[in-house]
């Protein structure tokens, strides 16, 4: 699985950079984080600036669907810090002993979005549009969070007098793909291949804002989905893994997050 | 297995001096084992996860059965377009030199070194609705992505190269000097390839449909990549496998172990079926 050839490489780079550092610094360590595919970014400067302040830790990363990265740490996959999209897969640790019940913390806020690609082929301009029959909507699987989210909106909205009881069976008529991660929706869309899309406002604000019109879901349909994170109870590096899941609630680890997009928690 | 080389080492040492090719097949028994266990454990570790009971349980649920039959008939048009279109392209590449010839052979093999995304990125560019051919055919009203063609395509893209390479060798195992006397007797190309040269390649063409059959199945990542994951139109098995892994491994196990068992069994019977025949 590409995945785990993933982590073959971080460890193979791991080791590296363990080779490179010099016989002065502290005994070299490699924290293993395992975070939700909608972090990719966020996380990967905030790792970087970790690094800066912790020398001799390297931060390896593994993002991917936070349901699966849940199931890679139940099957024992060596993680030191788990960022997940939703609390249902932290809880899911947490029941199976994985993570201390308390240890965890929401450290992001993300809400959905609807995009379309910037020629905009299906000619989208609003939540209604949805619905018009024939277009092409790529969502994220139910198993993945963002995905699970997706359907929560479409059923409130169902719930209105303005988009009526149907709108919801309408609108997942014109579902021709459920991806696996929110990034796989995200490229469908921005290479014009589907017609619209469900991803979180995080995953519009950079390299792809140029390449995707935006449509704003309301608050009152909106699901505002909470990011926690937790030290892993395994872990080998039990103080420096407490230490990044401090770092990423500091301003300087929220400063980023915001900057790509999350809504920062109430400090 | 781990018993039978101990009884063997037993044996061996107290009767060392006996014979020399004792010691040798054991000695080529204990290099063997570690990879035959290395290939064995995980598969036996996945049957042995699952009961049957819980297995005939999710057999029937709609995502398996769904992932059963659209695999079944992906696969099978797969196979069938690869051997129509394949077997003339082994015959020009069997039988003819020209320049050219050693590029366009190395071309084919790359499929199967390419990683599958690759390949499902390299299909969506080319067939995809923004892409290189597929925005002309999106003009004459054709979607090519997130459709049981794009199944067949990405099966296609990686596997039919496993039918045309064992193609080649097969014509060109066909002594040629039996085609040449033949037509000196009178009979025209399509005649001489129905009697002569089919009949003489087939256990090739067999194992060479069966190896584009076999690789169809195991396609995920040109899949997900070109023709998206959608339960009953391009969910096959092995997206269904990684869906359910995340869902419920259940399923997953369920449709690991179908997925195992036919595959062994078509394998085996070809097997069989060819070593009847040499």
């Amino acid at each position: 699985m590409p995945r785990f050839r993933c982590l073959i490489l971080l460890a193979l780079l791991a080791l590296l950079s363990a080779c490179g550092s010099t016989p002065a610094a502290p005994a070299p360590t490699t924290l293993n984080v395992f975070a939700a595919a909608s972090l990719t970014e966020a996380f990967t400067e905030i790792g970087k600036s970790f690094e800066a302040t912790h020398p001799g830790t390297t931060v390896a990363f593994n993002f991917a669907g936070s349901q699966q990265l849940a199931q890679q740490i139940a099957q024992g996959a060596p993680a030191d810090v788990f960022a997940s999209a939703n609390t249902s897969q932290m809880n899911a640790l947490i029941t199976s002993g994985h993570v201390i019940s308390g240890t965890q913390e929401t450290f992001a806020r993300n809400r959905l979005v609807v995009i379309t690609p910037k020629e905009n082929p299906g000619k989208i301009g609003s939540l209604n549009d949805l619905a018009k029959s024939g277009i092409k909507l790529v969502l994220a699987d139910k198993s993945v969070p963002v995905g699970g989210y997706s359907l929560t909106f479409l059923d409130k909205a169902s719930k209105q007098p303005e988009y009526t009881s149907e709108y919801s069976p309408t609108v997942l008529k014109n579902v021709v793909s459920y991806e696996e991660n929110v990034k796989a929706v995200l490229s469908k869309v921005t290479l014009g291949e589907a017609d619209a899309g469900i991803v979180y406002t995080s995953d519009i604000s950079r390299a792809a804002a140029d390449k995707v019109n935006n449509i704003d879901i309301p608050d009152e349909l909106n699901v505002i989905a909470s990011y926690p994170i937790a030290p892993v109870k395994n872990s080998k590096n039990a103080a420096t893994a407490q230490q990044f899941v401090t770092y990423v609630l500091s301003s300087d680890g929220q400063d980023v997050l915001e900057k790509y997009g999350f809504l920062p928690v109430a400090r | 297995m781990a018993k039978l080389a101990l009884s063997q080492t037993h044996t061996t040492r107290s009767a060392v001096t006996l014979s020399h090719k004792q010691p040798r097949r054991l000695l080529l028994v204990l290099a063997s084992l570690p990879l035959l266990l290395f290939l064995l454990v995980p598969l036996v570790a996945l049957a042995l996860r699952i009961s049957v009971a819980d297995m005939l349980a999710h057999l029937s649920t709609p995502q398996v059965a769904q992932a059963v039959t659209l695999s079944i008939t992906t696969t099978l048009m797969t196979t069938f377009i690869t051997v129509v279109s394949g077997t003339p392209l082994a015959y020009l590449l069997a039988r003819h030199r020209f320049r050219g010839r050693t590029v366009l052979d190395t071309l084919l093999d790359l499929p199967m070194v390419l990683p599958p995304s690759v390949a499902g990125i390299a299909l969506l560019i080319a067939f995809g609705r923004q892409g290189m051919i597929g925005s002309y055919l999106n003009d004459l009203g054709w979607s090519i992505p997130f459709t049981q063609a794009a199944v067949v395509l990405a099966q296609m893209f990686v596997a039919a190269p496993y039918f045309v390479k064992a193609a080649v060798s097969g014509f060109a195992g066909v002594e040629r000097d039996l085609e040449q006397s033949a037509a000196l007797d009178g009979a025209g190309p399509l005649q001489i390839f129905r009697a002569i040269t089919l009949p003489l390649a087939w256990p090739a063409l067999l194992s060479g449909a069966v190896m584009t059959w076999a690789r169809a199945v195991g396609e995920f990542g040109a899949t997900i990549i070109f023709a998206g994951n959608f339960p009953g139109r391009t969910q096959t098995m092995p997206l269904a496998i990684y869906i359910g892994f995340e869902l419920d491994l259940q399923i997953a196990l369920t449709l690991s172990i179908i997925l195992l068992a036919t595959s062994f069994g078509v394998l085996f019977v070809v097997k069989r079926l060819l070593h009847q025949r040499v």
